[in-house]
C-alpha cells in the first residue's frame, strides 16, 4: 500500500541532512510552508543550500532559518522585502552567499531541473551584469545566455489539500513555486491543510501529480507569517 | 544641465492616463510595482484589458475591500488583490512561459535610467551595501512585446534619467519602446528618441535642455 502521510512535521523533515541544497515553495508569504521551515529549525542541520524567491521577513519561517545560522548559501531572484533584515544584515557582513536569478530563470532553472533538462538558453539577463562570465550563443540573431537546471535534495511545500498518494492542490496564489519545485527534488515533503481519501480529488483539477512528492503531512492551522511579524514573534518560540 | 524647472507639466494620474490610452482593447498587460499600478485606474470604457502578475494570476481584480484580504491573493508587489470572474492561477514556470514566450502584449515599468537606445536600467543602482535584488523584471523586457517606461522626467536633484548611456547596471540592452514622463512622451525608434507629446508649456528645447540623451523631432511634427 502507498501511503506518503507521515503524522508530524518533526518526522517530515527528519532526514533532512547537512549540506543538503533545499527548494522552499512561496512567493513572500503565500505558499511558504512555516510549520515545515520551523521543524527544520528543531531538527538543526546546517550548511544549507536554499532555493528560495525570497529570504523571509521579520524573524520567523526562512528569516528564522537564517537567523538561526543553518543557510550557507541562498538563490533566489528578490532576497529583500519589507520587514525583511535578517538576511541582508549577514549579507553585508559577507556570512551569507548569495546567488541572484532573474526571476523566470530561476523558475525555469527549477523546471528544467525536474524535467531531466540539464541547461537551456534564455534572453533573460544578457547584456547585464548578471549574465557576465555566463556562456552565451546568437541563435537566429539573437543573443541568449545558458543558464543550468537545478535539482534539489528536499524541497518544503505548502499546498491546500492532498491524498494519501501525494496528489495535491494549491490554494490561489500561493501556488507560485510549489508545483515545480515538487518535481525538481530527489525528496519532496509536502504540508496541507486538508488530507482527503484517494478518489476525493477529482482527477481534472490535480496540479501536482502524486509521483513528484515523497511525504505528506496535514497541518491544519498554519500560522500566518505577516500576522506573527505584526505581533513580533520569534521562532523558536 | 538645468536644473531649475517651474515646469511641472503632468501630474502622476494624467502620466498614468496617457499610458493607459495607449493599450488596446483585449491587451494583457503586466503593471510594474508603484506607480505602473495606477495605469489600471484610467483604462477608457468599454476597452477590455486582463491584468497578469507574474507570481501566477491572470485577470487580477482591484484591491480588495478592507477585512476581505487573503494573504495567499497577493500581486508581484506582495500586496493583497482581488480576482476577476474568469481568473485562472498558474505555477511560476508557467507564468514565465507567458512572458518570455512572447504571450503578454505590454508591461509597464518604472526606472531609473533610459538610454537614447532604449536601454533600461531599474533593478540596481549598484551601490556598495546594497542587497541586490532583480525580481521578474529582466525575463519582462526580454520577453514582453511592448515595454512602456512611466516616470518622472528628471530625479528629484535635477539630473536627468534619459541618458546617453546608462550608468546603472542594465536591466535589458534596447528593450524599451515609449517613455511616459511628467514633460513629454518619446518614442525609442531606430536607437533614437523622436518626442511624441509635449506637456503644455513644455517646448521641444526645453525639454532638450532638460535631458541628456539627444532628442529628435518626427519629421512631421510641428510643435
Amino acid at each position: 500500500m502507498i501511503n506518503k502521510v507521515v503524522h508530524s512535521t518533526a518526522d517530515a523533515v527528519a532526514d533532512i541532512f547537512d549540506g543538503a541544497t533545499i527548494m522552499i515553495s512561496g512567493f513572500g508569504e503565500a505558499g511558504s510552508p512555516i510549520e515545515l521551515i520551523h521543524a527544520l529549525i528543531d531538527q538543526g542541520a546546517k550548511n544549507l543550500t536554499v532555493v528560495s524567491n525570497n529570504t523571509g521577513s521579520g524573524h520567523v519561517g526562512l528569516a528564522a532559518l537564517i537567523e538561526n545560522r543553518q543557510v550557507k548559501k541562498m538563490i533566489c531572484s528578490f532576497p529583500r522585502t519589507a520587514n525583511s533584515t535578517v538576511f541582508p544584515d549577514l549579507y553585508r557582513k559577507g556570512e551569507i552567499e548569495l546567488e541572484l536569478v532573474p526571476q523566470g530563470t530561476l523558475a525555469e532553472r527549477i523546471r528544467a531541473g525536474g524535467a531531466g533538462i540539464p541547461a537551456f538558453f534564455t534572453p533573460a539577463s544578457v547584456n547585464t551584469p548578471l549574465a557576465e562570465g555566463k556562456e552565451s550563443r546568437v541563435i537566429n540573431g539573437q543573443t541568449y545566455v545558458l543558464e543550468y537546471g537545478i535539482r534539489a535534495d528536499f524541497a518544503l511545500v505548502k499546498c491546500k489539500v492532498g491524498d494519501r498518494y501525494g496528489n495535491l492542490i494549491y490554494n490561489k496564489t500561493a501556488r507560485n513555486f510549489g508545483p515545480i519545485m515538487c518535481t525538481a527534488a530527489k525528496t519532496t515533503i509536502v504540508q496541507t491543510k486538508t488530507i482527503l481519501e484517494p478518489g476525493e480529488i477529482d482527477p481534472e483539477c490535480v496540479v501536482t501529480p502524486g509521483i513528484f512528492v515523497k511525504k505528506l503531512v496535514e497541518v491544519s492551522n498554519p500560522e500566518e507569517e505577516s500576522k506573527l511579524i505584526a505581533d513580533n514573534r520569534r521562532y523558536p518560540w | 544641465m538645468v536644473t531649475e524647472t517651474n515646469i511641472g507639466g503632468w501630474s502622476i494620474s494624467q502620466m498614468a492616463q496617457k499610458v493607459a490610452m495607449d493599450i488596446q482593447d483585449g491587451a494583457y498587460v503586466n503593471l510594474g510595482i508603484g506607480i505602473p499600478e495606477m495605469v489600471a485606474g484610467f483604462i477608457p470604457e468599454g476597452r477590455e484589458v486582463i491584468y497578469h502578475t507574474e507570481n501566477g494570476l491572470l485577470g487580477m481584480g482591484k484591491v480588495p475591500e478592507a477585512g476581505f484580504e487573503d494573504p495567499e491573493l497577493i500581486n508581484a508587489g506582495k500586496k493583497c488583490v482581488t480576482a476577476i470572474p474568469g481568473a485562472c492561477y498558474f505555477h511560476h514556470a508557467d507564468s514565465f512561459t507567458m512572458i518570455r514566450g512572447g504571450h503578454i502584449d505590454v508591461c509597464v515599468l518604472g526606472a531609473l535610467q533610459v538610454s537614447e537606445e532604449g536601454d533600461l536600467a531599474n533593478w540596481s543602482t549598484g551601490e556598495p551595501g546594497a542587497i541586490p535584488a532583480v525580481g521578474g523584471a529582466m525575463d519582462l523586457v526580454a520577453g514582453v512585446k511592448t515595454i512602456y517606461v512611466i516616470m518622472q522626467h528628471n530625479t528629484k536633484t535635477g539630473e536627468s534619467k534619459i541618458v546617453r548611456q546608462c550608468t546603472y547596471p542594465l536591466t535589458g540592452k534596447g528593450v524599451v519602446n515609449r517613455i511616459y514622463t511628467n514633460l513629454a512622451i518619446l518614442d525609442v525608434v531606430g536607437k533614437k528618441l523622436f518626442v511624441r507629446e509635449l506637456a503644455p508649456e513644455v517646448t521641444f528645447e526645453y525639454l532638450q535642455k532638460l535631458t541628456e540623451a539627444k532628442l529628435e523631432r518626427y519629421s512631421d511634427d510641428t510643435n
